[in-house]
C-alpha cells in the first residue's frame, strides 16, 4: 500500500476473509487449519483481483472509497450469512502445524511473530528487487514509469493482491487464536486502523508498519481510562501525526538520525 | 526507422499538430525545433504513446505504433527523457537507472519475495549493468544520493542514463539542455554523440540552444505552429527563409 502509493480502505474486507474462510472450512468442514489458512488466502487473492480490475483506473480518493465500499459489501456478507449473523460463532480450532496446536499463549506469540518475520523478510526482499523498485517508481512518477516499459496496471493489481493475501493471513491468525470471530471485528474501523498503523509508522517504510502497528495495538490498552472516547483520542494521535511528522515517525527518525551524523 | 506520416493533434479547438511527416534515418541526430509552442513536445508525446495522434500514423522499425500505449512503445524500443524532469525523486540515482532494466529483466513478485537464486543473480546483472550507465555518464560519484538531491543539470543526465537502462534503439530527448550551463551543455552534447557512435543509438532531439542543434544534428525538421516549414542539414536550415522568419518574425507579423 504504502510504496506503491495506493490507499486502500478495504482492508477489513480481506481480513474479514480470512477469517471467516478459514474458520469456517476447519470447524464446519473438518479441513486441517493450515489447508484452510491458505485456502482462505487464495480467497482473499481472488476477490483482490476482482475488485482491483474495475477500481484501480480509480485514482486517489475515489479509489479509497471504492475500497472501503468493498470492505462494508464483505461487512454486509458477513452479517447477513455469515454463521451465527451479526453475532458471530466460535469453538474455531487452534492453529496447529502438522499435530502441533498453537494452544496457548506463548506458542502462539511464537507463531503470529514467525509469520511477522517471514512477511517482513519478504517484502524487504521485494521492496529491493526489480518488483518493489517498479512498485516504487510508480509511486514516484507514473509518467516516467510507463515511459520506462513498466506494467503499470498489472503492477497495481499485483501489489493489491499481495496486500489482501497479507490480510487474509492475518484474519486467519486472529481467527484461530481467539476461537470466535463476528462481523463487527471486520468494519471500516478496522480498515481506518490499519491505514493510521501505516501512516503514524511511516508509509514508505516497512519498519514503519511494524511500529505503526505496534503503538496503535498498544494505545487501547492506555486508553483505558477513556472509554467510549477513544475515538477521539485516536484521531487525535492521527491528526497530531499528521501535522508534526506527515511522513512517518520512523522516516522522521531516519531524517534526524543522519542530520545528527552528517551536521 | 521511424516514419512519421500526415500526423494531426488537436486539444478542443486548438491544433498542435496539422499534417506533420517526417522521418528518422538509423544511427542519427535529428532534432526537432521550431518557436514556443510549435508543437514539438505534442510531436514527442505521440511517438511516445502518451497520447495518441487524431490523425496519421507512425511506424518504428516498419510497424505501426500510433495507437500503442507508452508501456508497449517503450518495449518495443523507443525510450524518452522529459522537459520537466521525470525522476523518482525518493530513490537513489543507483536505483533510478536499475528502474530503467526493468523490460529487459523477469523476476517477479514471488520469486522476488523469496529471494531465488534465479533473482540474485538477475539482480547482480541489473545492478553492474547500471554502474556501468552510471560510470558512462559520469554520475558514478553520485550513486546513493537521493535523485531529488541533484543539480538540474545532474538530474536530465540521469534521466538519459534511465532511458538507456532499456537499450533503446530510439532515444527520445525533450530539451536536455535546458537550465545547462555552457559548459554543462558543451559536455551533454559530446555525450549525445556518444550515444550514437557508441551504442548505436538513433536519437531525436527537441532543444532551443541552437549552437547545440547546429553542432551535433545530423538533420534538422523545424515546425511552426504545428506544421512543418522545413526539412534539411544545418545548413540548410540556417539559410532557410521560412526558418528564419519564423524565428525572427516577418514584416507582415
Amino acid at each position: 500500500m504504502g510504496y506503491a502509493g495506493q490507499v486502500s480502505l478495504g482492508q477489513a474486507g480481506f481480513y474479514g476473509i480470512g477469517a471467516y474462510i478459514s474458520a469456517v472450512l476447519s470447524q464446519q468442514y473438518g479441513l486441517p487449519v493450515m489447508m484452510s489458512v491458505l485456502s482462505a488466502m487464495i480467497v482473499a487473492a481472488f476477490a483482490a483481483v476482482l475488485l482491483a480490475v474495475p477500481s484501480l483506473r480509480l485514482k486517489g480518493h475515489y479509489l479509497a472509497v471504492a475500497t472501503l465500499s468493498f470492505g462494508e459489501i464483505i461487512n454486509i456478507i458477513l452479517n447477513e450469512w455469515g454463521p451465527g449473523g451479526p453475532s458471530g460463532f466460535g469453538d474455531i480450532p487452534h492453529f496447529d502445524i502438522l499435530g502441533f496446536a498453537f494452544d496457548s499463549t506463548t506458542s502462539y506469540f511464537y507463531l503470529v511473530w514467525g509469520c511477522v518475520a517471514f512477511i517482513l523478510l519478504f517484502s524487504f526482499n521485494l521492496i529491493n528487487s526489480r518488483a518493489g523498485r517498479a512498485l516504487r517508481a510508480l509511486h514516484g512518477s507514473e509518467l516516467a514509469s510507463r515511459a520506462m516499459g513498466l506494467d503499470v496496471t498489472a503492477l497495481k493489481i499485483k501489489v493489491f493482491i499481495l496486500s489482501a493475501v497479507y490480510a487474509s493471513l492475518a484474519g486467519s491468525l486472529y481467527a484461530h487464536y481467539v476461537t470466535f470471530i463476528s462481523p463487527s471485528s471486520f468494519t471500516l474501523f478496522y480498515s481506518v486502523l490499519v491505514l493510521m498503523m501505516a501512516v503514524i509508522g511511516g508509509i514508505t517504510n516497512l519498519w514503519g508498519a511494524v511500529i505503526g502497528s505496534v503503538l496503535i495495538t498498544i494505545l487501547p490498552e492506555l486508553l483505558r481510562s477513556f472509554q467510549e472516547f477513544d475515538v477521539l483520542v485516536y484521531g487525535l494521535v492521527l491528526t497530531l501525526s499528521l501535522m508534526f511528522f506527515r511522513k512517518g515517525l520512523v522516516p522522521l527518525l531516519i531524517e534526524r538520525t543522519n542530520k545528527l551524523r552528517r551536521p | 526507422m521511424l516514419n512519421i506520416k500526415a500526423i494531426g493533434k488537436s486539444f478542443g479547438g486548438l491544433v498542435a499538430l496539422n499534417d506533420v511527416s517526417f522521418s528518422i534515418e538509423e544511427r542519427t541526430i535529428s532534432a526537432l525545433i521550431g518557436p514556443n509552442g510549435a508543437g514539438k513536445t505534442t510531436l514527442l508525446n505521440i511517438i511516445s504513446g502518451i497520447f495518441p495522434p487524431d490523425t496519421g500514423d507512425i511506424s518504428f522499425s516498419g510497424i505501426s505504433i500510433s495507437k500503442l500505449p507508452s508501456t508497449k512503445i517503450a518495449r518495443a524500443g523507443i525510450s524518452r527523457t522529459f522537459q520537466q524532469v521525470e525522476l523518482f525523486g525518493d530513490m537513489t540515482v543507483l536505483e533510478n537507472i536499475m528502474v530503467g532494466r526493468y523490460p529487459k529483466t523477469r523476476a517477479g513478485f514471488i520469486s522476488s519475495g523469496l529471494r531465488l537464486p534465479s533473482v540474485i543473480r538477475e539482480e547482480r546483472s541489473i545492478r553492474n549493468i547500471s554502474l556501468e550507465i552510471l560510470d558512462s555518464i559520469g554520475l558514478s560519484h553520485r550513486k546513493h544520493e537521493l535523485s531529488s538531491s541533484l543539480p538540474l543539470g545532474e538530474q536530465r543526465i540521469l534521466e538519459i542514463g534511465r532511458a538507456l537502462a532499456t537499450e533503446p534503439k530510439l532515444l527520445l530527448l525533450d530539451e536536455p539542455a535546458a537550465g545547462l550551463n555552457i559548459k554543462e551543455t558543451r559536455s551533454l552534447g559530446e555525450m549525445i554523440r556518444r550515444i550514437r557512435d557508441e551504442k548505436k543509438i538513433t536519437i531525436l532531439l527537441v532543444e532551443h540552444d541552437m549552437d547545440l542543434v547546429m553542432r551535433i544534428s545530423n538533420r534538422i525538421t523545424v515546425l511552426n505552429f504545428g506544421e512543418v516549414i522545413a526539412k534539411g542539414s544545418p545548413s540548410e536550415i540556417q539559410k532557410n527563409h521560412a526558418v528564419i522568419a519564423a524565428y525572427l518574425g516577418t514584416e507582415e507579423d
